[in-house]
C-alpha cells in the first residue's frame, strides 16, 4: 500500500483541521454576538455618523417636545 | 523502494482524530454540569441576554472540559489500569499526554477570561476554583491520598449551579448553596455504590477508595450516613425562592426512595451481594443518577409554573427560608 492522500493519517488530521475551523468559526460568532449584545443592551445600534441626526440629539428631542 | 514499509498502521501519539481531543473533554460530565448549570442561570432572579446566557453555559462547559483534561493528563497512569478508562485517549495511545496538558491549561485560560467578560468576574472566579479544586486538590492530591477523596472531590461537580446562578445575579445566596450543597451531598454515595460493585478496578490502580481502605461493610454504613445527611439539604431547596410545592412532593418522594436503597444496601452482607450480581448496589447507583436529575427538573419546573400567578401566591406559602 502506497502513502497517498487517503491513508487514514490523513484523514485523522484532515477531520481535525476541519473540527478546528468549525470550533474557531463557531468562537468568532461567539464573540461577535457577545460584543453586539454588550454595546447594544440589546437595542438598535445608532450613532452620529459624520452628519449631525436631530433624532439621537437629546436637545433637540426637548426644544421639539416644549 | 521495498525497503520502505507503508502498512504499519498504528496510532501514533499526537495523531489522534478530532473525536479524541473532544473525548478528552469527558462529554458525558460537560453535559451534566451544562444542565445543572443552565437550571442554576434560568432560576435565578435577574436575566442575561440571550447571547450572555448562551455564552455563559459554554464557558462553564468548557472550564468543566478542561479540568477533565488535565485530569486525564494527570491520571493516566490509573487510568491505564483500569478497565473502565483504559480506553480514553492517553491510555489508548491516541494522544500525547503533553497534548492533553496543553489543551486543559489553554481551555482553562480561555474559559475563565471568556466568562469573565461574559458575565462577571464573581462567575470567572469561581470557574477557575472549579478547575484549580479538580485538577489540583481533587486529582493530583486527594485522589490517591485519602479514602475520602469523593466527599471533598464532591466540590468539584457541585460548584456548576452555583456559578449559572452567580453569571446572572453577581452573588452567592442561600438559594446556589444549596444547590451546591444537594450535588456535594449526592456524591459520596453515588460514588460508594459504584465503587461497591467495581471493587477490582479500584483495588488494581491502587486508588484508596473506602471500599479498598476500610472495607465494604464501613463503606455500606457510610452511603446510609450520607445519605442520611443528603435528606435535609434537598428539603431545604424546597423552602427556598427555587422551591414549592411541586419540588417539595417531588423531593419528598425521591428522598424517601433513595433513603429506602441506601438501607437495603447497608442491610446486605457480600455473599448476598456476590450471590445477586450486586442487584441492589446497581439499582441505588442507576436510581442515584434519577434523583439529581429529577430534583433539578423539579426546581426548573417551579420557575416555568411560577409565570402562573395563582400558583405562584400558592406557593409563596412554602418558600419560607431567607436567609441572604
Amino acid at each position: 500500500m502506497a502513502i497517498t492522500r487517503e491513508h487514514d493519517l490523513h484523514k485523522r488530521r484532515s477531520g481535525r483541521n476541519v473540527g478546528l475551523a468549525v470550533v474557531l468559526a463557531l468562537f468568532i460568532a461567539l464573540v461577535f454576538g457577545l460584543t453586539i449584545a454588550k454595546v447594544s443592551g440589546g437595542a438598535a445600534l445608532q450613532a452620529f455618523d459624520h452628519s449631525y441626526r436631530p433624532s439621537l440629539d437629546p436637545d433637540h428631542v426637548r426644544f421639539q417636545q416644549r | 523502494m521495498t525497503d520502505l514499509r507503508t502498512d504499519i498502521t498504528y496510532a501514533t501519539p499526537g495523531e489522534g482524530s478530532f473525536g479524541d481531543y473532544v473525548a478528552l473533554l469527558k462529554p458525558r460530565v460537560m453535559s451534566l454540569v451544562v444542565f445543572t448549570a443552565l437550571v442554576g442561570l434560568l432560576v435565578a432572579p435577574g436575566s442575561l441576554h440571550p447571547v450572555e446566557a448562551l455564552a455563559a453555559i459554554i464557558f462553564i462547559a468548557l472550564g468543566a472540559g478542561a479540568s477533565g483534561a488535565l485530569n486525564m493528563w494527570w491520571d493516566a497512569d490509573i487510568d491505564q489500569v483500569m478497565k473502565r478508562t483504559s480506553g480514553r485517549p492517553i491510555p489508548a495511545g491516541k494522544v500525547a499526554p503533553g497534548e492533553a496538558l496543553g489543551l486543559g491549561v489553554a481551555l482553562s485560560g480561555l474559559s475563565v477570561i471568556m466568562l469573565w467578560l461574559a458575565t462577571n468576574a464573581l462567575a470567572g472566579f469561581l470557574l477557575a476554583f472549579t478547575i484549580f479544586f479538580y485538577a489540583v486538590i481533587y486529582s493530583m492530591w486527594l485522589k490517591r491520598a485519602t479514602p475520602q477523596n469523593i466527599v471533598i472531590g464532591g466540590a468539584a461537580g457541585a460548584f456548576p449551579p452555583l456559578i449559572g446562578w452567580v453569571a446572572v445575579t453577581g452573588s452567592i445566596s442561600l438559594e446556589a448553596c444549596l444547590m451546591f450543597l444537594l450535588i456535594f451531598m449526592w456524591t459520596p454515595p453515588h460514588f460508594w455504590a459504584l465503587a461497591l460493585f467495581m471493587k477490582s478496578d479500584y483495588h488494581k490502580a491502587n486508588v484508596p477508595m473506602l471500599t479498598v481502605t476500610h472495607g465494604r461493610k464501613v463503606t455500606r454504613a457510610h452511603i446510609l450516613v450520607y445519605t442520611i445527611a443528603l435528606v435535609p439539604f434537598a428539603l431545604a431547596a424546597g423552602l427556598t425562592s427555587i422551591g414549592g410545592p411541586v419540588y417539595l412532593a417531588l423531593a419528598l418522594v425521591l428522598n424517601l426512595m433513595f433513603l429506602q436503597g441506601a438501607v437495603a444496601i447497608w442491610r446486605r452482607d457480600e455473599a448476598r451481594a456476590e450471590a445477586d450480581g450486586y442487584a441492589t448496589e446497581k439499582r441505588v447507583f442507576r436510581f442515584s443518577l434519577a434523583y439529581l436529575f429529577l430534583h433539578f427538573v423539579a426546581i426548573l419546573a417551579e420557575a416555568a409554573l411560577a409565570n402562573l400567578p395563582a400558583y405562584a401566591a400558592f406557593a409563596a406559602q412554602f418558600k419560607i427560608l431567607e436567609v441572604f
